[in-house]
């Protein structure tokens, strides 16, 4: 069995901890014991975390809805769908006329790039999170 | 965080976690600390078997109630004349520390002006504390070497939110406790990397680091890194996108959202359904097909956390490397790839090998995180925030010798009353929280089938005397209706809160606690004031 050092990821606590791999799939978590914060311990949410990862309802493949319902597509197809959509709409309508939300459960670097994506190339710096919420 | 910016310099926890430990005085307000911060509780037991004196400030009876030396029980919504009141009595007692407020504060004369026109008795009857509790708190707190501060959402989300920081930063520096180690003012983050979303620029008005979108000075630094011209005007605010605000010229025509959840997380629902239906264009990046991501037009699917590598930001400013410890299910991709993707498709290239290389830039454009190279962090548990290069070996408290804004600033404040007080049709307070076993929306905890046995219903709590008098019997199917809407919960008869005051989670969808919200919000931080709203209970027969 593996052990992947990680980051709990529900609250700011930010427990170190170990996820416990076995063939491909994460299987029980153990707290760090020199970890700053979480100093051996966990609290229930994350003893347990590894419960959703691998559920069933986890999305597999981009959608796109088509006659109002979502439909299965290829990543080239969605991807090629969204820029050309937002593209469109800046074109027509002005770069302040997108929104974009970023998240307070994704790593630094991917909200780095999130608002360098709304600044730099839709051009807008309608960028937020759920900070307040 | 715009409280402890413009008092401070800088919105984000003043010490690390464990420093709580060694304090002596623990002020602890709107945190339900045991249920919603496990970590950070068991550092103020630790305190307390140490002999420190704990005070906690909360409507409710909370687990850290019970343990506190002194709960200040106060009327939800009042913490503004409880402070004012204790810095009143921390005046009159000359437990004020002079020479700390001469040398490194300002704007204190306005301050005193507003504290002598304190009236200790209309404090008492607004807060509904007494006059002896409030003065023993101030004592404690003030007279003690190592007193600091903690608060959460139950002190910023109201409509003076702002004020309500403000208030608290204010208490700490009258008596000066800041800028060493064990005192401070902390705020607790409720989310594994929303330091990180805030400190990498998720935000209208900030480029990564907190640098202002309305400085020429940092924009040009930004344009020539990314080879672009940005915009100098602030964006809209989480709140004015989801419920459209703005006039029809100015509203929404497309969204992205990465991996948030408003359908379930912002108030009054019915609005922000109403904002999302009404796009042209809406794309969600999520793990799960959630309310938000059933109204898209296109959805990703993306990686979870254990899927990837990159950095999260914790609670105590603290940069810590997650590894990759499988591969995403199906098609699904981490978020990185799909932003390069479409960027890369909407004309602007942007290659970078690996996570490592994204922190490589993020390191020289963000002077608080300069020293934040992922080989620094890999295998130990690292770094806290500013670390301005290389060799700097983190910061684990703030503002020693200097405030990060140079001068810290007293904002004095008056009591603002509730959006939205109780009346005769709509007779009681309802406040809204997390529970232990689940966490924000759902989305992930609610797939846990461990924490779904433990806590599957949405619960309301009630004091046995309101439901006594309405005749309603624990366990009961009830229905809450503010003016906004209306939606069902189980009774829970609970003696932890004040007669008139209700509480619930808002983590079930199948109870949209948001339908009932106000979308009524600070001024400056645009903070909902989700903790307050007027409602009423029925029986469903």
């Amino acid at each position: 069995m593996d052990q992947v050092m990680s980051i709990c990821c529900y609250c700011g606590c930010g427990c170190g901890l170990y996820l416990q791999v076995e063939q491909g799939r994460v299987v029980g978590v153990m707290p760090s014991h020199n970890h700053p914060v979480s100093q051996g311990n966990l609290c229930v949410k994350g003893w347990h975390l590894h419960e959703f990862i691998h559920d069933p309802r986890r999305l597999t493949q981009p959608l796109i809805r088509r006659n109002g319902t979502l439909l299965p597509a290829s990543w080239d197809e969605a991807l090629d769908f969204t820029a050309q959509s937002l593209l469109a709409i800046k074109e027509q309508y002005g770069p302040d006329r997108i929104g974009v939300l970023a998240s307070a459960k994704c790593t630094n670097e991917e909200n780095y790039l999130l608002q360098k994506f709304t600044r730099a190339v839709l051009g807008t710096n309608n960028i937020d999170h759920c900070a307040r919420l | 965080m715009a409280g402890l910016a413009t008092t401070f310099g800088s919105g984000a926890m003043t010490n690390s976690i464990n420093e709580l430990s060694s304090a002596q005085v623990i002020l602890l307000s709107g945190s339900n600390t045991t249920e919603a911060h496990p970590q950070v509780a068991r550092r103020i037991y630790d305190a307390v078997d140490q002999g420190a004196r704990l005070i906690v400030i909360d409507p409710r009876q909370t687990a850290m109630a019970s343990l506190a030396h002194i709960h200040l029980q106060l009327r939800p919504g009042t913490d503004i004349p409880l402070l004012n009141g204790m810095m009143r009595c921390i005046l009159d007692e000359n437990l004020v520390d002079e020479l700390f407020v001469e040398m490194r504060t300002e704007n204190y004369i306005p301050l005193r002006d507003l504290l002598l026109t304190i009236d200790l008795n209309e404090v008492t009857a607004t807060t509904g504390v007494s006059i002896k509790d409030i003065a023993r708190a101030a004592r404690i707190y003030a007279r003690a070497q190592r007193s600091v501060i903690c608060y959460c959402l139950g002190v910023t989300q109201h409509i003076c939110g702002t004020a309500n920081v403000q208030s608290y930063a204010g208490l700490a520096m009258l008596t000066g406790h800041v800028e060493r180690e064990f005192t401070g003012v902390d705020p607790l983050r409720g989310q594994n990397n929303v330091q990180g979303a805030c400190d990498m620029g998720g935000l209208p008005a900030v480029l990564p680091g907190y640098q202002m979108v309305a400085d020429p000075v940092v924009r040009d630094k930004f344009d020539r890194a990314w080879g672009v011209c940005l915009s100098d005007k602030p964006g809209q605010t989480l709140l004015d996108m989801t419920h459209g605000a703005g006039s029809p010229g100015d509203k929404l025509r497309a969204m992205y959202i990465m991996g948030e959840n408003p359908m379930l997380s912002d108030p009054v629902l019915d609005q922000v359904e109403a904002t999302l239906d009404s796009l042209d264009f809406l794309v969600v990046a999520d793990l799960f097909l959630t309310e938000t991501a059933a109204r898209a037009d296109v959805v990703f699917p993306a990686a979870s956390f254990a899927e990837k590598n990159g950095t999260v930001t914790n609670s105590e400013r603290r940069v810590q490397y997650m590894n990759k410890a499988i591969d995403p299910p199906g098609a699904a991709r981490d978020d990185g790839w799909i932003i390069m993707e479409l960027s890369r498709r909407m004309g602007y290239a942007m290659e970078y090998e690996s996570s490592a290389e994204i922190m490589e830039e993020i390191c020289l454009l963000t002077p608080i995180y300069g020293g934040m190279y992922h080989d620094r962090l890999i295998d130990n548990w690292g770094l806290q925030w500013p670390c301005s290069d290389r060799a700097h070996p983190g910061t684990p408290f703030l503002h020693k010798f200097s405030f990060a804004r140079g001068r810290g600033r007293f904002q004095p404040a008056s009591h603002v009353p509730p959006a939205e007080p109780v009346d005769s049709a709509f007779p009681f307070l309802l406040i809204t929280g997390r529970s232990y076993h689940h966490y924000h929306t759902g989305t992930m905890s609610r797939c846990c089938p461990t924490l779904n046995r433990e806590h599957d219903k949405p619960f309301l709590d009630m004091h046995p005397d309101d439901a006594t008098r309405l005749n309603i019997p624990d366990g009961s199917r009830v229905q809450v209706t503010s003016r906004r809407g209306s939606c069902k919960f189980f009774l829970r008869y609970c003696q932890s809160l004040a007669p008139g005051d209700l509480y619930c989670d808002f983590h079930f969808h199948e109870a949209p606690v948001n339908v009932l919200t106000l979308s009524a919000r600070d001024p400056e931080a645009h903070c909902p004031e989700f903790k307050l709203c007027a409602v009423r209970v029925e029986e469903v027969i």
